[in-house]
Parts: structure tokens; C-alpha cells; sequence
């Protein structure tokens, strides 16, 4: 094969396609220290230990929710947590039949001469470290890599230095054991109509995919995690069906048959638009060898952050906040979704901010 | 969009689904006049237009040999010829629903510096020529750009040099018209196995895809020709269901699910043995996002050449021969190809090493 045989490759293949399965998504629950105290602070909790330990814990526990999800993206710290009664983390995704994931990534820096252009950090001894993830039980990783349009952006030299990035994060992923999610996440900031936004993105994945194949990097044991394909944020919005057909397309141009499922980042979409979307591309009747599925931060967590308040009596509630994004997205993965979860508070809000940092 | 969405793009899309019906396929009878001289003279017939006339008028007058197949790849000067009362053989094409494609490429050169690799030529004026043959009838077109495998081969200059050739003409046929097909051919000459063939041949088509990618081709109105992945000629034969699996793993990697259909070479491979390949790849179950299916020359002509031996009473029984592989390979594509057309003709191999177009 052009690609590298890891010892791993058949559980990373039944893995990668595990987490592909119809009705089951990702819940990405990796902000790191930093960006979740932006989100406790929007709640006016304090970003210690504890509280990022309870939130964490209110997902995880939520009752009903980890059917509907086949893996879950923890943070370094998070890896290593329990519930208040003892039980670690780990344990109850794996009892939940939920995968656990790592963020291995370590932010990103700009690059020299661009303007505003970044690559990403996290290569050093990342084949130590993930060796340790996998023992601690982690099963998938992820990276992000960020690209923005611009004038004259993305420069060839973004492009190439992020999709290589990803490439080798990829390869190292996998001989460790982990299935690599592939992240290149081009940022919806811009004025840009849906098409430059659909060119771009067809560019950068076929950047990506190039350099996966000069990597040695097994598709069938990655996943791609991309932003949808629509128009930039001070642009006026489209429909759904819009925003389906323009991001299949992408995908049908650029993303081979060998990758098991594709993943959605929700950028700043909120957490009813990002759902909307989903659903419409899965009942796109066209081609689509891959599924089509949810990796998603905000927009699975606003309406339950909000909720709980950090406030112990708000937990049931926020859980069950929690429980009806998690439906109406698995529902989406199916084309079923009817757009009749109840919205909590926050679920129709936009959680985009401008040129956002992680 | 990243793809250049000329005047023709929705002809374009349109053809190149045709050509990718199930149930149809290509017949490669663009020989250049230099190949079916070789062809000719193996039968001992004289290398004459009359001659060349009558072997592509038996073809393509051959009684539901057409229904078989959804396009038929001329040479210039095919293109321009008709039957012999009178008829144009872009007429008979099109009459019973086979799309006319054209070659339009000039043959391969050495690179320097390396250890006979190739490029491919044909670059000047190929626009108006291209403007020319759509005139003409032509709706599609053929590059064939060639790599072959050896210690140090293909080097990354050949693999990139092939690949930008192949994604220029196809750019430069979309914006006239025609849809072109992409063929990159990984020659099976070499003591390599299969896996070899199959890293080589993931390689070379991530590159063409990348390249395809660069030059804002419109992949939905192009069509992909390459080798089946298999063992190196020097090497022991593998079973149908071992090249499928390898054939189909490859294309799965590389090849994005927007190109409509695959349409096989069949390089050196005998009749049979290449319908039997093809049957095995639309067996196997794994999702398929594009259409499989055959753009054989050799390997849909061979026994039809034998039996014709350059003599008009031996048409009839050709034509035969000629409908009984069309129709071998139509099932193939459906996965329906139950064996037993066969004949001691059939089952010989076409390997010549080196082979020069």
C-alpha cells in the first residue's frame, strides 16, 4: 500500500468506522483551560478544577445522551478526571459505548510574513504522548489546523504548511493506536459568498488529502472533521438546503471512499442552525460514501451551559437540555431530523465571534 | 467553485454519465496509424487506409455490438472516415447512441535524466484541435500519460510531470467540449508484486487528483483510465478477487466520488483475463461511488483480428467474436459475467514488455 500498515490499522479502521455509525455523533468537549474559562465566565463561574470537572461531569452523566454519541473529545485534563463518586471518566463513556477522544494539538502560532496566517503546534514527543493517551484509553485524536479567507488569503503557504501539519499528526496518530481526526477548519469570518467559500474549501482538502497520501496515512482509519461549506459571517445567510448542496459537493470532489465519516465542526453556527444543516446535507439524494455526522463544541453545549449556571440544582435541567441537542443532531445524521426539538434558551442564538481563538 | 464551470460544463456532465451507463463501456480503437500497422501485420494485412477502413467499419457495423458500449475512442483519422458506401462512421456512432471520443495526444518522449521515463506531447494548438474534433462529432477525448515501476521508478519529477500533462489537457478539453479522460497508466512490466503496483498506483493517482485539483478541472465531466492493480509481469498471476480487492482499495483512496465512472486499460492482459477482473471489482461488495467498467483495445479486439485475417468472408464470423467480447464485458461491468466465452483466443495473453503505442 501507499500507506503505512500500523500494527493497529484493523482497530483503527473498526474504530473509525465505529464512530461513523448512523445516528451517533461526536460531542467535542476538549476546550482547553483557557477557552473554557471563557465559556464559565459567560456564566459567571470560576475556571477552576472543580467546576470544569462538574461540567464535564453533567455531560457525561446526562441520562439518555451517550447513545447518541460515538465518541466524546476530552481535554488532557479531562482524560485523567472521575465523577464526584470516584469513577473515572473513561470508564463511563466506555460503559456508554462512547469512544474517548483527545485533543493533542497545542494551539496555534502565526506564521511568518503572512498576514495573520497560523499553523499548528504539538508535534514534539506527540508519539510519547499519544502512546500515554492510549493507555489512559483513548481511542481517536484530534487536531485543528485554521485557515481564513481573505484578500489574498489562503496564501499556498498556509495551505501546504496545515495540510502537512495534519499529515503528520495523522501518521503519528496511528501508529500509536489513535485514529486521527482531520480538522482543517477554514473560518467563516469574511465577507466572502458561499461559492469563494466552497472554492477555498475544495483547495484546502485536496491540499489535505495530497499530503495524507504522502504521509502514509491509512484513510479508512481517519475521519474528516471540516467546517460546512456557506457564506462568510457578515455575508447574508442562505438555506440549508443551500449549504448541503454547496458542502456535499465540496466533498464529493475531494474526500475519497475510503473515509469512513465526516464529521462537522460548527464554527459560530448556532446550536438549531448547525442541526438544520446536518440534516439537510443527509437528505441530499446524491452520492455520499461517507457518512455525514457531528463533532461539535458550542453547539451541542450553549443551551445546557446556560442552564446549569453552575448552579447544582440546575443539573437535571441542563442534562436534559444536553439530551435534546444530542437527539435533534442524531436525527440530523439520519435526514429525520423535523426541526421540533424544544428550544432552551441559547439554542437559536448565533455563537459566532469574530475571529474566534480556541 | 474551485472547478472552472465553462459553457459546456452541463454537456460535459451529461456525457461523461453516459459514458458511464452500467451495463456499457469504451472501445479503444484509436491506434495510431504507427500501432495498427503492428496490429495489421500480425494477421498479414498491409498497413493501407483501405484496410484500416474495413477493420473499424467491421467493428462498428457489428450486428448489437454497439448496445454493448457507450463511447468508441477514434484516431484523427478515423474520425473522418465512413463506411464503404458512403456513410460517416461518426453517423453509426451516434445513430445507435455510442459517443465518438478522439485521442489528442502526440505520443510520449523520453524525460532527460532519467531512467526512461516519459512525458507526453501534444500540447500545441491542442485548443483548436479540440474546437476541430467537437466539430467533427467528437465528444470526448483520450491523453494517455505512461509511468512504469522499477527500483527508482516512478521518480516524483515523472509522477508530477505526468500528472500536470494530464490535468492541462483536461482543462483545455473541458473549456472546448470535450470530456476528457484521464489515464494515467502504471505499465505492468517489472518482477514487482501487487502491493507494489498498488502503493505505486495510489501514489500516482493522489498526485493526478491533486494536480486535476490545481487546474480547476470539473472532476463531475471528466472520466478516470487507469491500470487494475496487479502483480508485475515477471510475476506469479493472483486470482481475479486478489486484484479486485487491491484495485478497488486503490481507486477507494484516491478518487473522489464527483468522477461519474472508471473505465479500465486493460494493458496486457488477455480477453478473458480482463473481463474476469472487471467481473470480480463490480462483485465485490464495498461502496462503490463511481461506475466500473472497461476502455479495452487489445482486449476487446484481439480474437475478432484472428478471425478476420484481413478477409472479407471471414467479417461475419469476426463480427461475432467482436459481440461475444462486448457482450462478456457488458455483464462484467454488472457484475454478472458468468465465464465460458472463452475461446482458445480469448485466454492469450497481449503482453508485449516495453510496450510502445
Amino acid at each position: 500500500m501507499s500507506c503505512f500498515i500500523s500494527k493497529y490499522a484493523d482497530e483503527l479502521a473498526k474504530n473509525a468506522a465505529y464512530i461513523g455509525t448512523p445516528g451517533k455523533g461526536i460531542l467535542a468537549a476538549d476546550e482547553s483551560t483557557g477557552t473554557i474559562g471563557k465559556r464559565l465566565s459567560s456564566i459567571n463561574v470560576e475556571n477552576i478544577e472543580e467546576n470544569r470537572r462538574a461540567l464535564r461531569e453533567l455531560l457525561f452523566t446526562a441520562p439518555g445522551a451517550l447513545q447518541y454519541l460515538s465518541g466524546v473529545i476530552l481535554f488532557e485534563e479531562t482524560l485523567y478526571q472521575k465523577t464526584a463518586s470516584g469513577k473515572p471518566f473513561v470508564d463511563v463513556l466506555n460503559e456508554g459505548g462512547v469512544l474517548p477522544g483527545i485533543k493533542v494539538d497545542k494551539g496555534t502560532v502565526e506564521l511568518n510574513g503572512t498576514n495573520g496566517e497560523t499553523f499548528t503546534q504539538g508535534l514534539d514527543g506527540l508519539a510519547q504522548r499519544c502512546q500515554k493517551y492510549y493507555e489512559a484509553g483513548a481511542r481517536f485524536a484530534k487536531w485543528r489546523a485554521v485557515l481564513k479567507i481573505s484578500a489574498n488569503e489562503p496564501t499556498e503557504l498556509a495551505i501546504q504548511e496545515n495540510a502537512n501539519g495534519l499529515a503528520m499528526y495523522a501518521a503519528i496518530c496511528q501508529q500509536c493506536g489513535l485514529v486521527p481526526i482531520v480538522e482543517p477548519e477554514i473560518l467563516v469570518d469574511g465577507s466572502h459568498g458561499i461559492q469563494k467559500c466552497a472554492a477555498v474549501t475544495e483547495r484546502v482538502l485536496a491540499a489535505c488529502y495530497k499530503a495524507l497520501n504522502d504521509h502514509h496515512v491509512m484513510l479508512e482509519g481517519t475521519l474528516l472533521k471540516p467546517n460546512m461549506v456557506t457564506p462568510g459571517s457578515d455575508s447574508p445567510k442562505v438555506a440549508p438546503d443551500v449549504i448541503a448542496e454547496y458542502t456535499v459537493r465540496a466533498l464529493q470532489r475531494t474526500v475519497p471512499a475510503a473515509v469512513p465519516a465526516i464529521v462537522f465542526l460548527s464554527g459560530g453556527q448556532g446550536e438549531e442552525e448547525a442541526t438544520l444543516n446536518l440534516n439537510a446535507m443527509n437528505k441530499l439524494q446524491t452520492k455520499k460514501p461517507w457518512s455525514l455526522s457531528f463533532s461539535f463544541g458550542r453547539a451541542l453545549q450553549q443551551s445546557t451551559l446556560k442552564t446549569w449556571a453552575g448552579k447544582e440544582e440546575n443539573v437535571k435541567k441542563a442534562q436534559d437540555a444536553l439530551l435534546v441537542r444530542c437527539k435533534a443532531n442524531s436525527e440530523a445524521t439520519l435526514g429525520t431530523y423535523k426541526g421540533d426539538a424544544e428550544l432552551c434558551e441559547g439554542a437559536a442564538e448565533s455563537l459566532h465571534v469574530k475571529d474566534y481563538k480556541y | 467553485m474551485s472547478a472552472f464551470v465553462g459553457k459546456y460544463a452541463e454537456e460535459l456532465i451529461k456525457n461523461a454519465k453516459y459514458i458511464a451507463t452500467p451495463g456499457k463501456g469504451i472501445l479503444a480503437a484509436d491506434e495510431s496509424t504507427g500501432t495498427i500497422g503492428k496490429r495489421l501485420s500480425s494477421i498479414n494485412v498491409e498497413n493501407i487506409e483501405s484496410n484500416r477502413q474495413a477493420l473499424r467499419e467491421l467493428l462498428f457495423t457489428s450486428p448489437n455490438a454497439l448496445s454493448c458500449l457507450s463511447g468508441v475512442i477514434l484516431f484523427e483519422e478515423t474520425l473522418y472516415q465512413k463506411t464503404s458506401d458512403g456513410k460517416p462512421f461518426v453517423e453509426i456512432l451516434e445513430e445507435n447512441n455510442v459517443i465518438p471520443g478522439i485521442k489528442v495526444d502526440k505520443g510520449t518522449v523520453e524525460i532527460a535524466g532519467t531512467n526512461g521515463e516519459t512525458t507526453t506531447q501534444g500540447f500545441d494548438s491542442l485548443g483548436a484541435r479540440c474546437q476541430q474534433y467537437y466539430k467533427a462529432g467528437a465528444r470526448f477525448a483520450k491523453w494517455r500519460a505512461v509511468l512504469k515501476i522499477g527500483p527508482n521508478e516512478p521518480s516524483e519529477l515523472a509522477i508530477q510531470q505526468n500528472a500536470q500533462g494530464l490535468a492541462r489537457y483536461a482543462i483545455i478539453c473541458q473549456e472546448n467540449g470535450l470530456v476528457p479522460i484521464v489515464e494515467p497508466e502504471v505499465l505492468t512490466d517489472g518482477p514487482h508484486d501487487i502491493k507494489k503496483c498498488a502503493a505505486v498506483t495510489e501514489t500516482v493517482l493522489a498526485a493526478v487528483y491533486k494536480a486535476l485539483n490545481d487546474h480547476h478541472v470539473l472532476l463531475e465531466g471528466t472520466l478516470l483510465k487507469p491500470n487494475m492493480v496487479t502483480p508485475g509481469s515477471d510475476s506469479p498471476k493472483v486470482a481475479p478477487e486478489v486484484i479486485a480487492q487491491y484495485t478497488v482499495t486503490a481507486l477507494r483512496r484516491t478518487v473522489p466520488p464527483a468522477v461519474p465512472g472508471i473505465v479500465f486499460l486493460s494493458g496486457g492482459q488477455s480477453e478473458e483475463e480482463a473481463t474476469q477482473n472487471l467481473d470480480a471489482m463490480n462483485k465485490l461488495e464495498v461502496l462503490k461511488p463511481w461506475t466500473l467498467s472497461f476502455s479495452f483495445g487489445r482486449a476487446l479486439q484481439q480474437s475478432t483480428l484472428k478471425t478476420w485475417a484481413g478477409k472479407k468472408a471471414n467479417v461475419g464470423k469476426a463480427q461475432e467474436a467482436f459481440l461475444s467480447r462486448c457482450k462478456a464485458n457488458s455483464e462484467a461491468t454488472l457484475g454478472k459475467y458468468s465465464g465460458g466465452s472463452a475461446g482458445g483466443l480469448a485466454s492469450e495473453s497481449l503482453f508485449v514488455k516495453g510496450y510502445k503505442y
